[in-house]
């Protein structure tokens, strides 16, 4: 008997008219690297829906970027068909983001499911942000299916980590599958289990429709692109709908499932999952969280959880050549369109001149938007080093948002809040303490430890998000030698004792390098960015002091030399078109140099001073 | 290897000027350069264009190279006369190379007589030619003054053995004392070569080089910064690691000394890297470069200018005696130049002589960036404000000098 549904079987679980008790919704927490990607392709195969001739790997995933990377930066929503014991079932497997940036959308599409599968890679155990996904979808209740992946591979330890999932979800270590995304081995067990044990999804089949969206994509033929899950009620087609966090109205031109291609489909009825297309074109007017109602029958409350998106780091993105400054802002309004959480206004520095002030979610939101804008656009372009946002008290008791170190206040200052987060860092047990170590000198909090198994631990602390932004992972990875694994989330902001510190380049702020530190920490920025600069900056034909300062109170100094030899001693056999040469190309490059003061600066300089470290992009990327 | 030449508009066959180098003609001084591509051993440090006879090989041989170099002094007097140039006498010749001195100093009377019977010499025209010290006796001094020769100008480079062993310079420096006496009693005026800055050289080798030097009674030296060309023995050996590269700070060094020592000896920079007992001591030749007046390059490679036209011949000695056997223009290239490069050249030149450069050749904005340079420490403020007798101009100051090129980027911006 084969599991996929016969054509009989099949006409039960039409979409529209499929009975919640025959529908199964869920999805596959993993941590990259782990296989989720190859155990959904495996799925696909198994239920038919995609044939091994269409089968390429990572099916979902389908910006290029996601499949080079291997990570999954947008979910979806795919229907499977599926037959036990007679009786054909409708899967839907909502695939989420894996990054700890992400949350909110990982919290939405978690919403939209009754079960999770709780996906381990068996050479490997559980990581942080795994955990942190799993315990988010213990607290909305969701069913969990440990299962553990890649038992294929020699260095798999299937028995120590279903204890130690065990000992995460309760149960026993024999409840946890064993299967192979890579084999097929273990899959088939896998979707029978997910028909047998999940619960079917529950609904008010005559109250108005309640629909929840968990992703909204823009595509370029079509609009923007609605992921929902119904809750109450039913969609169709042709009817106009409402955004209940807007009260925008719209009308239904197209409502469908993906099974894996998009399937226009008579509606969508109580606990059904599939996607709206009303014509707009940026996905701010169809934002996750949001809750979709009839509009001829609205109804009377949302389905609650909703936010805006907040942005939590600052970076400055400037094209390298200032003349690309139009072509960076159309781009900048074309991700827009399919980024509800980027935003981004005008800015200009001294040093680097016309560029952004750009907030994102995390590092890894950052740097995904600056390779899609380099790639996709073919920019070059150079970033400050990330920073968090700072709430400053003045002594007159107004408070200033700054996103931009350049902008802090100066004169008299009552009191600096900064943005904190709760990490999580899994790590095995013989690196504790230099992860404490860590911790310590980033101004963290240990808040609790938890052995997850004899050799690998949990810990949590309170850091301050600013420390975590700057070079932690790196630093993390390197401690533990790889080893660890790092989750945050916002928690809330605390004060604390910050000061700017400001680099001067004899005498004159050089904007881009302001950077806003705890006290304790000032003398070490204001020496290591001297120092840098000292080496970058080329010699000039006076001495340049390079000072860093807080206030009016100078920290740390350094001075590039004037220098001492310019000039050609001879022209050879009378040849002054040589030399008249060689001095119009340098003053080609002198043009090229961004003046501060009287100081000529090779753009070079500043970028090698931005990018060798205190950029967050790097670390997130190994994420 | 020789330095390339530079990227230009291709030069007419039949060498051929344009109008425009008529303007101001009366006013400029005209010289002959003379460029003789020969030397019996090449110096590790030496990208000039010169060829030893195992370089050369077969033809364009040495015996035969006055007379193509006769051909081509004949074929500029009719470019002159054809272009109108108004006849001027040559006010200075200049022998350099290579090593003129390889060849028989009939061959430079020959020369030296070629140029005479084109344009015919000014009176008390100065006529130097460049010598190895090994390579002159006394009765070779006395047959160039006898033919003309006013002033001899002497590689002597250091008076330190390892040094000259790391230059690959095969004279003896016991000689310098000799020769500058031969070539004095032979009534020809002198000035020493000097290079500063090689590989391994201390700060008191330079010292004992310029001592040396001054005591001879010289009334001109030439002090020049060691380069390392690329292409050069010398510029493998720093890549391979046996020879470090003369550094910014040290050679700043040696200039500073070589200007403090040659002053207190009595000897006054006239121009960045040139120092003359008075006036009529500084090589007047040398002077045109810098003052941009005429003259005319003869001999593979050399570069001439002619009123805002810079041309350049053919660097091998071969194509070049090719060329002029055809009867054609041996310049393989040129470029008449934009009045905006003729202004950058005027203040690159001008600058670096102590007769300094009149402010008024300066754009408005250059005029207002000197105060910095002043500041800075890098041009004379006395003469940026000028006297009575003394227009305002751009002096350098001693550290200016140092940095001449960057002043220059300053001023034409």
């Amino acid at each position: 008997m084969s599991p996929i549904p016969s054509a009989a079987l099949s006409q039960r679980i039409l979409p529209a008219a499929t009975p919640p008790e025959l529908l199964r919704n869920f999805c596959i927490i993993a941590h990259i690297d782990h296989g989720k990607s190859t155990l959904a392709d495996r799925m696909l195969q198994l239920t038919g829906v995609v044939d091994a001739r269409q089968m390429r790997a990572q099916y979902l995933d389908r910006m290029d970027i996601e499949r080079e990377r291997g990570i999954t930066i947008k979910s979806q929503a795919v229907r499977m068909p599926w037959e036990l014991d007679g009786t054909p079932y409708a899967l839907n497997m909502i695939d989420t983001p894996g990054h700890v940036d992400f949350t909110y959308e990982v919290s939405r599409s978690l919403a939209a499911c009754e079960g999770a599968v709780l996906l381990v890679d068996a050479a490997q155990g559980i990581e942080a942000q795994t955990l942190a996904n799993l315990y988010l979808a213990m607290e909305n209740d969701l069913t969990i299916i440990p299962v553990l992946n890649k038992i294929d591979l020699p260095a798999a330890q299937p028995e120590k980590y279903a204890e130690e999932l065990a000992k995460l979800i309760g149960g026993e270590p024999e409840d946890c599958l064993r299967v192979s995304g890579k084999t097929g081995a273990g899959v088939v067990e896998l979707l029978d289990k997910i028909v047998a044990t999940l619960p079917a999804p529950t609904g008010d089949p005559d109250a108005p429709a309640r629909a929840m969206i968990f992703d909204s994509v823009y595509d370029t033929y079509r609009g923007v692109v609605t992921y929902v899950r119904v809750k109450d009620g039913n969609l169709s087609p042709r009817e106009r709908i409402v955004m209940m966090s807007t009260k925008a109205t719209h009308e239904l031109l197209e409502i469908g499932v993906i099974s894996p291609e998009p399937n226009p489909t008579q509606g969508l009825g109580v606990g059904e999952v599939g996607y709206l297309i009303t014509g707009v074109k940026d996905v701010r007017q169809s934002k996750v969280g949001d809750t979709v109602t009839n509009a001829s029958k609205p109804a009377a409350e949302s389905l609650g959880g909703y936010h805006d998106p907040r942005p939590m780091v600052f970076s400055g993105l400037y094209p390298i050549d200032g003349s690309d400054y139009p072509v960076l802002r159309d781009a900048l309004d074309k991700l827009k369109l399919n980024d509800a959480a980027l935003n981004y206004e005008p800015e200009t520095s001294v040093a680097l001149g016309f560029g952004f002030r750009v907030g994102f979610l995390g590092l890894l939101h950052l740097e995904i938007v600056r390779e899609r804008l380099e790639r996709e656009f073919d920019l070059d372009l150079i970033s400050t080093a990330p920073n968090v946002v700072y709430e400053v008290t003045l002594e007159d008791r107004s408070v200033v948002t700054v996103t931009n170190p350049s902008e802090f206040p100066g004169g008299k200052i009552m009191e600096v809040r900064e943005p904190v987060v709760r990490a999580t860092i899994l790590c095995p047990s013989e690196f504790i303490g230099a992860v404490m170590e860590l911790c310590q000198t980033r101004r963290g909090d240990l808040l609790g430890m938890d052995y997850l198994s004899e050799d690998r631990v949990e810990m949590r602390y309170t850091l301050p998000l600013a420390e975590i932004v700057f070079d932690f992972f790196d630093q993390l990875k390197s401690r533990t030698r790889g080893y660890a694994s790092l989750d945050y989330e916002p928690t809330g902001e605390q004060a604390a004792d910050l000061v700017k510190v400001d680099i001067l380049l004899q005498g004159e702020q050089v904007d881009a390098f302001s950077s806003i530190v705890h006290k304790e920490k000032a003398y070490a920025y204001g020496v290591m960015m001297a120092g840098k600069l000292k080496d970058l900056i080329p010699r000039q034909q006076f001495e340049v002091p390079i000072q860093a300062a807080v206030g009016a109170r100078v920290i740390a100094r350094e001075t590039i030399r004037a220098i001492r030899k310019d000039v050609l001693a001879k022209c050879y056999g009378g040849d002054i078109t040589r030399k008249r040469k060689l001095l119009e190309k340098q003053k080609e490059g002198k043009k090229r140099m961004k003046t501060i003061g009287r100081v000529d600066v090779p753009q070079e300089a500043f970028i090698a001073a931005l990018s060798s470290d205190g950029g967050g992009g790097k670390d997130a990327k190994k994420k | 290897m020789a330095p390339a030449l530079p990227l230009g508009d291709e030069a007419p066959d039949d060498g051929a000027l344009p109008p425009s180098v008529l303007d101001g003609a009366d006013a400029r001084a005209f010289g002959v350069y003379l460029h003789v591509p020969f030397c019996t051993v090449r110096c590790g440090y030496c990208d000039f264009n010169t060829y030893t006879a195992a370089e050369l090989g077969g033809g364009a041989s040495q015996v035969a190279y006055a007379d193509t170099a006769l051909r081509e002094i004949a074929l500029a007097g009719r470019v002159l006369t054809r272009a109108g140039v108004p006849p001027r006498p040559v006010s200075s010749v200049f022998v350099g190379g290579g090593t003129p001195t390889v060849l028989p100093a009939d061959d430079l009377t020959r020369l030296l007589d070629g140029v005479r019977g084109t344009w015919g010499l000014a009176p008390r025209a100065e006529v130097t030619t460049e010598a190895n010290p090994d390579s002159v006796t006394p009765g070779s001094l006395a047959q160039l003054a006898a033919a003309g020769f006013t002033r001899v100008s002497f590689g002597m480079q250091s008076a330190v053995p390892h040094v000259l062993a790391t230059l690959e310079r095969t004279h003896d420096p016991r000689r310098i004392p000799d020769v500058v006496r031969w070539a004095r009693d032979a009534g020809l005026d002198v000035s020493l070569d000097l290079i500063y800055g090689t590989p391994g050289e201390s700060l008191d080798d330079w010292r004992t080089s310029l001592q040396t030097a001054l005591a001879t009674g010289v009334n001109h030296v030439s002090a020049y910064a060691l380069v390392v060309e690329a292409g050069t023995k010398m510029a493998g050996q720093v890549r391979r690691g046996q020879l470090a590269l003369p550094s910014d700070e040290d050679q700043a060094v040696k200039y500073e000394v070589a200007d403090a020592m040659l002053t207190e000896a009595g000897l006054h920079w006239y121009e960045v890297s040139n120092w003359a007992r008075s006036p009529e001591h500084a090589c007047r030749h040398n002077l045109a470069y810098w003052r941009g007046d005429d003259w005319w390059g003869v001999g593979p490679g050399a570069h001439s200018h002619v009123g805002g036209v810079r041309w350049w011949n053919v660097k091998h000695p071969r194509a070049y005696a090719g060329r002029l056997e055809a009867g054609l223009s041996p310049a393989a290239g040129r470029e008449v130049l934009e009045p905006g490069s003729a202004r950058l050249e005027r203040v690159m030149l001008g600058v670096r002589l102590a007769e300094g450069l009149p402010l008024g050749e300066l754009s408005a904005r250059a005029r207002r960036d000197v105060a910095g340079l002043v500041a800075d420490g890098l041009v004379d403020g006395s003469a940026a404000l000028g006297a009575a007798s003394t227009p305002p101009r751009v002096l350098l100051t001693r550290r200016g000098r140092l940095l001449a090129d960057a002043v220059v980027r300053t001023l034409t911006d």
